[in-house]
């Protein structure tokens, strides 16, 4: 695994206004907000104004209509899986010659000696399973750190410009670079994943969680001050709600690095009992290639699990907070 | 009558170097209306400012005799993961009134506007000029002495606009505070107003003070009678002088 493919998804300091960050972009100017909420979530608009007078008759339409929804979101994912193993067979019966084919055995014989062998299966749902534990304790740590930190650094002008460039290291410091140091320091157990994971998965937090706090315009600012808000009033009235999108935003994209961090610190601290990353660096040594596909298999699903879990847990709440799931 | 707001020689200049504003002084009593027009960029929001205190004289005297100020801006500044009734709610909230008084407080409010039945609704469910009659109830809940309006109208399409400026004269009628009034447009002035102030281009200074002879409440034809339009023709009048 190279730096570049650890770092490539996180988010760049300059680009804090990323597409991944765009329905949070405009909150600071309350006319442009409404057109931007909408754009984010195309439903939006085409929600009846006054939700709770759902007329009879129109249970079936909407059943139907929210069928077809699903197929709608689902029917590409579908298509791109279908893709992704069509070019699988491809490659294993019409480009590798059958003397080099067991670089890329074809699926089928992967499943099959893997998925009915429970002397393979059972480790490697015992290993992902470790690592889906390191990714989520990261992801809570990187959380609560990452929301902190920009609480912190939002209270003044100068905090901000004191604290961001200890964020931004962090950030450019590619984690490889660190790996090594975190080894030495931390030993090579379950404790240094954990700390791999933090460090890859906090940036995007404090990045958008600041964004989010600045994200509320200067006029509702003023109407703060005008009827004379503590500090405190204007941070959970004002400040924390305003960022709740761009929270979840980030919140998506740690989930996602959280996963890359989790198998990063399978990969380098064996100590314990082995994570994903660990069997897929020991499945690799023994060029064990059934068994390393099932785990680079595993371990895409558990990346995709966690983006989706995010991705709907963000619609849900946010959905709810800006009143869209009826009056 | 006790005087509101009392503005005495204001002078305003910015860091940036900007005069805003230049010995202005204005001031409005309790039941009056005024309305302030003048150029774009000529230091109407900023005299708001400074008589709200968000923002600091350079020089000159600002003076409030009021208990309870309120401030409606250009846009309607809603919170928008808030419904209707809690954004009208949120100055009790900040205040510390107790929550089924303030509750209580801003249904009439709602009500007083027009909104009954809509207290549920987050501002993305409501239209452009429901947002702002949600403004002008926040803003009235707390009893202001002393009522700001920095061109609230002035995003609103035109029958909205005479429609807002209607219910707003009947609101002053009903609840006589003091009022000042920051607008473009000559007619609004006339139509709500007490007395309307001109500004000159910048740096603003005040250079008429025109009085508007009727009462309250207004009927929305005198806008086509033709002592209106005198009116209206006088304060343009005054105002093309100065730009
Ligand atoms: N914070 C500030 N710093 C520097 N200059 C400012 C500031 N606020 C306003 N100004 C300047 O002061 C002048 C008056 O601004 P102000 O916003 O009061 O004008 P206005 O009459 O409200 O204009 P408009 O009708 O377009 O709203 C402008 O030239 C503006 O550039
Ligand atoms: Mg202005």
């Amino acid at each position: 695994m190279s730096t570049a493919a650890v770092h490539q998804p996180t988010a760049h300091p300059e680009n804090r206004t990323a597409p991944q960050e765009a329905h949070v972009t405009s909150t600071a100017t309350p006319a442009a907000s409404s057109t931007v909420a909408s754009a984010e979530t195309p439903a939006a608009g085409s929600v009846p104004p006054s939700g709770p007078t759902p007329r009879a008759g129109s249970g079936r339409a909407a059943g139907r209509r929210r069928l077809a929804g699903a197929v709608a979101k689902v029917g590409p994912l579908l298509a791109a899986v279908a893709g992704i193993v069509a070019v699988w067979y491809v490659v294993t019966y019409l480009v590798l010659s059958p003397e080099r084919r067991f670089l890329l055995p074809p699926l089928h014989q992967v499943l099959g000696t893997t998925l009915g062998n429970p002397l393979v299966m059972g480790p490697m749902l015992d290993a992902l399973w470790q690592t889906v534990g390191v990714a989520l304790c990261g992801l809570a740590i990187a959380v609560v750190l990452g929301i902190g930190y920009a609480v912190v650094m939002v209270q003044s002008g100068w905090a901000e410009r004191i604290l961001y460039p200890y964020a931004v290291i962090l950030q450019t410091i590619p984690i490889l670079a660190l790996t090594p140091l975190i080894g030495i320091w931390m030993g090579y157990g379950f404790s240094a994943r954990i700390v791999v994971c933090v460090i890859i998965a906090l940036f995007p937090m404090i990045a958008n969680t600041l964004f989010g706090l600045q994200s509320a315009s200067p006029a509702a600012h003023d109407l703060f001050t005008l009827n004379r808000a503590t500090r405190a009033q204007r941070l959970f009235k004002l400040q924390f709600p305003a960022a709740l999108p761009s929270i979840f935003t980030g919140l998506r994209n740690a989930a996602g690095l959280s996963v890359i961090g989790a198998i990063v610190g399978d990969f380098f601290f064996q100590q314990g009992s082995p994570g994903i990353g660990g069997l897929l660096r020991t499945y690799t040594l023994r060029l064990n290639m059934d068994s390393l596909f099932m785990a680079i298999i595993l371990t895409a699903l558990f990346g995709v699990a966690m983006f989706s879990v995010f991705a709907a847990l963000d619609r849900a709440v946010i959905g709810r907070w800006y009143g869209r799931s009826g009056a | 009558m006790t005087r509101t707001l009392v503005l005495d020689d204001v002078t305003k200049a910015f860091p940036t170097g900007t005069v805003a504003l230049e010995e202005v002084s204005l001031s409005v009593s309790a039941g009056e209306f005024v309305s302030v027009v003048g150029p774009s960029g000529c230091g109407k929001s900023t005299l708001l400012r400074l008589a709200s205190g968000l923002d600091e004289v350079s020089g000159g005297d600002v003076e409030v005799n009021a208990t309870s100020t309120s401030y409606v801006f250009q846009e309607p500044t809603l919170l928008e993961w808030r419904s209707a009734l809690r954004n009208v709610e949120l100055v009790g909230e900040l205040r510390g009134v107790p929550k089924l008084e303030r509750r209580r407080r801003a249904r009439e409010a709602l009500d007083l506007v027009g909104l009954s039945g809509f207290e549920k609704q987050h501002p993305r469910q409501l239209s452009g000029g429901m947002r702002m009659r949600v403004s002008i109830a926040r803003a009235l809940v707390a009893e202001p002495d002393l009522a700001l309006f920095d061109e609230p109208f002035g995003a609103l399409d035109e029958i909205t606009r005479l429609r807002m400026q209607t219910e707003l004269q009947s609101l002053f009628a009903l609840k006589s505070f003091a009022g000042l009034f920051i607008t473009h447009s000559v007619s609004e002035a006339v139509y709500l107003s007490t007395r309307v102030v001109v500004m000159s281009g910048r740096p603003g200074r005040v250079v008429a003070d025109i009085p508007v002879p009727w009462g309250y409440p207004r009927t929305p034809e005198l806008r086509y009678e033709p002592e209106f339009g005198a009116l209206v023709g006088e304060v343009s009048a005054a105002l093309g002088e100065h730009s």
